[in-house]
């Protein structure tokens, strides 16, 4: 990658808190298009409330985020979505009442064009606007392998399963960006190869940039492309994985989370 | 089982996003459109047309009314009688104001102006959400309430705020007698629940019910959270005004704030809890339930009671019978009756195997 390109995504000086408790600490750091960026850290360290900063679901008191050529002092969630950025949650936000494929479906709400009142009559272009978007669904549905439970509400899903609607939901928007937190955490290991795999080829078959939060370093290590490491809500390393990785303070940070 | 569903696969996205999927249902609807419309009309008796098929079509309405707010979009409501009183003053006023109005035009501007209402009351649903929005309908229906018996304007000067319906004429023909009620009863329900089917089928839909299931998630993905709530008021309004606008006008023959208090609100939520929230036959089942029982319970109380106990002590019973009838039933299925007839559908599918 040339050193012209503008990244795609560029935090400066974001300060996060919470009546007082710091969170995220003067945090800066680029994602470059179409890479694999990995943030870890220990628990408690400001990655969740990083990505929640990104997509607007917090806003930081300090700070600019650019994205895609424009810079704000903070997203709001509607605009973030509008602007091509998709996630998932740490603890799954499925739509437990509704199926799989109505799940994915509700990832297009943006690119659907017709208006309520050709909905209700089925008439203009709700018929044809209808068929595109199953139609995104249902690629989403047999790239993800999901065709199985199609319409089976979510809530009867197993956890592994509800983690890859939930990665459907988001892909189902054709997002720029794509933010996970903690997508295979609770995964048994052939669960976690699976979705690997998944964000692997979402990264190369769509070129689509990922920000993903993972604690697993073999994961992180085999994955991406780029690594932030956090600690107490500030940026302890940033870099290529292996480089990452042999950082002292790295080091440190992590076998002080493994001693308790 | 009297029908099979073998063999029947969707071949296109258009089939499989059918309410009806299979064949067989279609042609229950079409059976059960053509014993509505051909047949009951000719058959039917003036008491089960006046005390039996109006008030279950119209509060089949209500229901569905209040459930596109409750049940799909997740939005708590005890206000719907006064969106209804709303729909049926809008719809008298518009029809004294503009003389020549066509009936059911003058029902559509009332449902439109009960929509504006229900918008004015959904604000606060941006920032209040559960018990605390429960309260602010209330707050609708004791308002309207007030203001409907208040100002003499509304009722046209009538003392007791009591009015009689003007006679129902559509395209020149008297819908007056009671086959002609049931039957302009029906033609303006039936399309009603056909456009709300598509509607929680289409994108505002999953909408709705991405907004109940988990707000933060649907703002992220990109749903406008307000609009799609207040959408949800203006159409659930839109459908309680009709209803009210029918109620007054094809069941009740007067048009007077006191059918639609309070007990009419706790009734028609009644019947989207007994029938089912989020679902569109659970509004059909729960108004019959509701529509059913206290005839059911009049005429069996009648024939094994009578002369046991007095009158008054008789209707008494009834009203407990009733109460604990629905505790008992929601214990037993919280989801509904809707949720009850997918069940019986599914073991009849495996019928007489047992699992
Ligand atoms: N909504 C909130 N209100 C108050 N404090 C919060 C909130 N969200 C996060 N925090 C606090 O901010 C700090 C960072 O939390 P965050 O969830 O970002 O950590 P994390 O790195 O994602 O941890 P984990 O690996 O456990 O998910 C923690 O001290 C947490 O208690
Ligand atoms: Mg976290």
């Amino acid at each position: 990658m040339s050193e012209t390109v503008a990244p795609l995504l560029s935090l400066s000086h974001i300060s996060l808190s919470f009546k007082g408790v710091k969170a995220v600490t003067d945090i800066g750091f680029d994602v470059a298009e179409g890479e694999i960026c990995a943030l870890i850290g220990p628990n408690g360290a400001g990655k969740s409330s990083l990505l929640n900063v990104i997509n607007g679901v917090y806003q930081p008191q300090q700070g600019e985020i650019r994205f895609a050529g424009r810079a704000r002092r903070a997203m709001q969630p509607h605009e973030a979505a509008v602007a091509g950025i998709a996630r998932t949650f740490q603890n799954i936000a499925l739509f437990k009442g509704m199926s799989v494929l109505d799940n994915i479906l509700t990832g297009r709400n943006l690119a659907s064009r017709s208006s309520w009142l050709e909905q209700a009559f089925r008439v203009g272009r709700a018929v044809a606007d209808e068929e595109a978007q199953r139609a995104v669904a249902e690629e989403v549905i047999a790239f993800l392998r999901l065709q199985a439970w199609r319409h089976t509400p979510v809530g009867q899903l197993p956890y592994g399963l509800q983690k890859r609607v939930e990665l459907g939901r988001a892909l189902a928007a054709r997002p720029r960006l794509l933010l996970l937190d903690e997508p295979m955490a609770g995964m048994n290991r052939e669960e976690k190869r699976e979705m690997s795999q998944f964000i692997r080829e979402v990264n190369q078959v769509f070129g689509t940039t990922i920000v993903l939060i993972e604690h697993d370093i073999g994961v992180v290590m085999e994955l991406s492309d780029h690594v932030v490491v956090l600690d107490y809500g500030r940026k302890i390393g940033d870099g290529e994985p292996e480089a990452v990785r042999a950082l002292p303070e790295v080091i440190a940070a992590y076998l002080g989370q493994q001693r308790h | 089982m009297f029908y099979q569903e073998s063999g029947q696969f969707s071949t296109r996205y258009r089939q499989d996003g059918r309410a009806l999927r299979l064949w067989q249902q279609r042609a229950a609807l079409w059976a059960l459109l053509l014993l509505a419309f051909g047949l009951l009309p000719f058959i039917g008796n003036d008491y089960w047309f006046s005390a039996i098929l109006i008030p279950f079509l119209v509060l089949s309405l209500a229901g569905l009314g209040l459930n596109l707010l409750t049940g799909y979009a997740g939005q708590l409501s005890l206000g719907s009688a006064a969106f209804m009183a709303v729909g049926a003053f809008a719809s008298y006023k518009l029809q004294f104001l503009l003389p020549g109005l066509p009936l059911l035009l003058s029902f559509v501007a009332g449902g439109v102006v009960a929509a504006a209402v229900g918008v004015v009351f959904g604000l606060p649903s941006l920032r209040i959400k559960g018990f605390y929005l429960l309260v602010s309908t209330l707050a609708a229906q004791f308002f309207v309430e007030w203001l409907l018996t208040k100002f003499a304007w509304f009722s046209n000067g009538n003392e007791s705020g009591v009015i009689t319906a003007p006679p129902l004429l559509v395209a020149g023909h008297d819908f007056g007698s009671p086959a002609g009620r049931y039957l302009l009863t029906l033609s303006v329900v039936l399309p009603l629940f056909v456009l709300a089917a598509n509607l929680v089928r289409s994108s505002l839909g999953r909408n709705w019910m991405a907004v109940r299931d988990m707000d933060t998630a649907a703002a992220v993905i990109g749903i406008p959270i307000l609009r799609t709530k207040l959408l949800a008021f203006a159409i659930s309004s839109f459908i309680l005004g009709v209803a009210g606008s029918l109620w007054a006008f094809t069941y009740l023959g007067t048009v007077e704030p006191h059918g639609f208090d309070l007990s009419r609100s706790f009734q028609v939520l009644f019947i989207i809890i007994l029938g089912g929230m989020g679902s569109i036959l659970g509004n059909f089942l729960g108004a019959a339930f509701i529509v059913l029982l206290p005839i059911v319970l009049s005429i069996l109380s009648g024939t094994l009671l009578s002369g046991v106990l007095p009158a008054g002590q008789l209707e008494n019973l009834q009203k407990i019978i009733f109460g604990v009838l629905i505790i008992l039933f929601l214990i037993k299925e919280p989801d509904g009756l809707a949720r009850l007839w997918q069940g019986w559908r599914a073991r009849a599918r495996l019928w007489p195997l047992r699992f």
